[in-house]
């Protein structure tokens, strides 16, 4: 048995090493889970007399995504994006994140818009109060306007089914 | 042999990041470089930004770092600063935001007990198997060399 112990330990220290080997080091986990989803009013792009702000989502199960169109790994996801607007099970607004050059209007004319609503955040501080990262994020926000679950990276059908869904059931959307 | 573990290595390297760190295109990389509007600003915000992670380039300080998302966060920093807000208010700023992440040293509290006492837990076993070793060796008696063995050892030595 004592024979053994070294060689048990070091499997151990091995399936340590390989479990965080194959961890992703960019799926921080967000402070936001649980807590009220920051309050902001930024225009709309293509339209920047109207604005958009979460208070206007209240009592509806939404999705803020945060996209940019320069962003290649959003273009990845826009597909999927679309799907689901057709499906409308849940509206998803696209906040427009550091999109300096200006080319949401055109790219959503192209290739389709699976938005309810586009706010423009110009600067980047909307994301900064929503701890953004990187494009592409998409926050899950309740009836109540609370954060309840935030995916980094582009969604898929697998990621949608195995991350959303039981979540919204919960939800009861 | 070299290959193979060089083509490991490569497969180990190849998991990207599921996001896209926030690369616009941007204008020719600006560092925080002194800024002649405040220099105390500056220095506070430097010595700060030393202490926390950019989030894209998860190795690099906020203040080292080339990537826009760094930029605009040095930029929020300065304009707390500015504002009147002490250190201590602008590492809650971003911790609020993006979570103890951000912070190269993690604070003492329950989740990270591990984390701050590990080094000692793992010392202290290591410390405690060696004195029991160490004791365990002294517990054995010395067997007491009888005549043969005695010859024995001599002519051993007599034969060098």
């Amino acid at each position: 048995m004592k024979r053994w112990l070294p060689l048990v330990l070091f499997i151990v220290l091995v399936g340590f090493f390989a479990k965080g080997l194959f961890l992703n080091p960019r799926e921080v986990p967000s402070p936001f889970i649980g807590r009220n989803a920051p309050a902001f009013t930024l225009p709309l792009v293509g339209n920047s007399n109207a604005v958009f702000s979460p208070a206007e989502m209240k009592g509806r199960v939404w999705m803020l995504n945060v996209w940019a169109p320069w962003c290649v790994s959003c273009r990845q996801e826009h597909g999927f994006m679309m799907q689901l607007a057709q499906t409308g099970v849940i509206p998803v607004v696209g906040l427009n994140w550091k999109d300096k050059d200006r080319e949401a209007a055109s790219l959503l004319a192209r290739t389709g818009s699976p938005y309810v609503a586009v706010p423009e955040d110009l600067d980047g501080r909307v994301g900064i109060d929503y701890g953004v990262t990187g494009t592409p994020e998409t926050y899950l926000i309740d009836q109540a306007g609370i954060v309840r679950l935030k995916h980094i990276g582009p969604i898929n059908p697998e990621v949608w089914k195995n991350k959303f869904e039981p979540k919204l059931k919960e939800l009861g959307a | 042999m070299k290959y193979l573990l060089l083509t490991l290595l490569l497969a180990f390297s190849l998991p990207v990041p599921a996001n896209e760190p926030a690369s616009e295109p941007s204008s020719a990389p600006k560092e925080a470089l002194p800024n002649a509007d405040d220099p105390v600003i500056e220095q506070r915000l430097v010595n700060l930004a030393e202490d926390l992670r950019c989030l894209v380039c998860q190795n690099e300080s906020l203040a080292g770092s080339h990537a826009a998302l760094a930029e605009d966060l040095r930029r929020e920093i300065r304009t707390q600063m500015k504002a009147g807000k002490d250190d201590k208010q602008v590492i809650a700023y971003l911790t609020e935001r993006y979570g103890d992440f951000v912070l190269y040293r993690p604070p003492f509290k329950p989740e990270t007990w591990l984390l701050w006492l590990g080094p000692l837990l793992f010392l202290g076993i290591g410390g405690g198997a060696w004195v029991m070793t160490l004791r365990r060796r002294r517990a054995v008696p010395v067997a007491p060399m009888n005549e043969k063995m005695r010859a024995a050892a001599a002519q051993l030595l007599e034969e060098k």
